[in-house]
């Protein structure tokens, strides 16, 4: 049933500063509330338990993409259109323009962030796989001050992460591909659903790897919706890294995959199918690098 | 519990100043408190698109946005798309493709096909149905309003 929407608060800091300090002063009372497009599902459903939010939609400290030499910074409250839009990323990160592209349609894509995809922290997000795959950091702040977290120790169980009640996530690092490291990287990004818009993932696959003659030579692979977290896999890396691409590596790879991912039945999908798409995907992308050579 | 808030904002080119619960959700306000029903409740989770309303020129669902967050910003919703008597191209080609039958979709679906053609004035049938895809219609099977919005660009 539908929440009762005068008992809530929201409350609107006109700054970063002012935001932290009553984050700081009110120590667990107040939830950033940012695009709203996950948030605005649960209180219309009436599974919204907290009452107080602090709205930080348009706080200019957490808005806006910044290219240095070395990194790509995206404000927290980067919008999923806006990360379409942005030329070096579509250049460089493709797999995550891809993720925001297939985040709900183009109203929830306007709306929805990927600070607020983090923090959501749904094992089934769209966006988390191609952070990790790109070895994000996150950027912390609060009124003490700020620290980074690399993105794949941030998650640390199911809706459990690396973050205090007085800290913000301020912004998402990228670290740029320099030195021609980006040259020659395929980039392989699936997400699998029900149906091609809005639906949510059963299983959702980034992969990003070069070759160097016949052996892989870099290899990423993160996953999401298989596990109660967005999982770096890091032993199936281990598995093709080095290796020629043949059955035997390919049979490897899939054993270490089975291993590290955790799928399990809910109302989206069964452990089985993800199971088996999951499989299917890291063929699909090893196979793939062997065009890529 | 808290009071409401005023928030300022302009709807339709109006200067609107709106007394609400924080949380309200930006449908409910068009609707209940400025009679604007024009957009209309479908799924109430962002799913459907029924409740598109235009912020700021970019589309969203308004069933999602807490109304405190529209302080300072402009809204469009179907009541002011047409210039007076004059019907928008988008609304003009929905009535003569048969683009709308029960009509419960067709104000947000107008809103997605303007949004769409601002950003790309000939768009590919792919880019029509990718431009769509955030709106559900149970009546038409779909076609009509993709042929809508080819014949719009035509205009």
């Amino acid at each position: 049933m539908r929440a009762y929407v005068p008992s809530y608060k929201l409350i609107s800091p006109a700054s970063l500063r002012e935001a932290l300090n009553v984050l700081a002063k009110e120590d667990g009372v107040w939830k950033p509330f940012a695009g709203g497009t996950d948030l605005m599902v649960l209180l219309e459903a009436g599974k919204l338990p907290h009452k107080n939010y602090l709205n930080i939609w348009n706080l200019p400290e957490l808005c806006g993409i910044e290219v240095t030499g070395s990194q790509i910074t995206l404000g927290a409250l980067t919008t999923y259109t806006e990360i379409q839009d942005h030329e070096t990323l579509r250049a460089e990160f493709p797999m995550l323009g891809q993720a925001a592209s297939e985040t709900g349609g183009l109203a929830i894509q306007n709306r929805g962030t990927l600070g607020g995809n983090i923090v959501n922290a749904s094992p089934a997000a769209d966006s988390p796989p191609a952070l990790l795959a790109y070895d994000a950091e996150l950027e912390l702040v609060s009124a003490k001050g700020s620290r980074t977290v690399p993105y794949h120790s941030f998650h640390t169980g199911y809706k459990q992460m690396d973050i205090r009640p007085d800290e913000l996530l301020r912004a998402i690092r990228l670290p740029r591909f320099t030195n021609g490291a980006g040259e020659g990287l395929t980039h392989y990004y699936r997400k699998v659903g029900t149906r091609k818009a809005q639906a949510i993932s059963k299983v959702c696959f980034a992969g990003a790897a070069r070759m160097n003659a016949d052996q892989i030579a870099d290899v990423r692979i993160a996953l999401g919706s298989v596990a109660p977290i967005p999982i770096r896999c890091v032993q199936t890396e281990s598995a093709l890294r080095g290796r020629m691409i043949n059955a035997e590596t390919l049979a490897a790879a899939k054993s270490a995959l089975t291993t590290e991912i955790a799928p399990i039945d809910d109302l989206r999908s069964t452990r089985d199918y993800r199971l088996r798409v999951s499989l299917n995907l890291l063929e699909d992308f090893v196979l793939r690098l062997i065009k890529a050579r | 519990m808290p009071d409401k808030v005023t928030i300022n904002c302009t709807v339709n080119e109006e200067q609107r100043t709106l007394h609400a619960y924080p949380m309200e959700r930006l449908l409910d306000v068009l609707r209940e408190q400025l009679r604007l029903t024009g957009t209309k409740e479908g799924c109430g989770e962002g799913e459907c698109g029924a409740c598109s309303v235009m912020i700021d020129g970019q589309i969203v669902n308004s069933c999602l946005v807490p109304v405190a967050q529209v302080a300072g910003a402009s809204i469009q919703t179907i009541e002011g798309i047409a210039n007076d008597d004059e019907l928008h191209a988008v609304q003009q080609a929905f009535i003569e493709c048969g683009g709308a039958q029960c009509g419960i979709c067709t104000p947000g679906m107008v809103l997605a096909a303007m949004s769409l053609l601002e950003k790309n004035s000939h768009p590919s049938e792919a880019e029509i149905r990718n431009g769509l895809a955030g709106n559900l219609c149970r009546c038409t099977g779909y076609m009509k309003i993709f042929e809508s919005v080819v014949r719009a660009c035509r205009k």
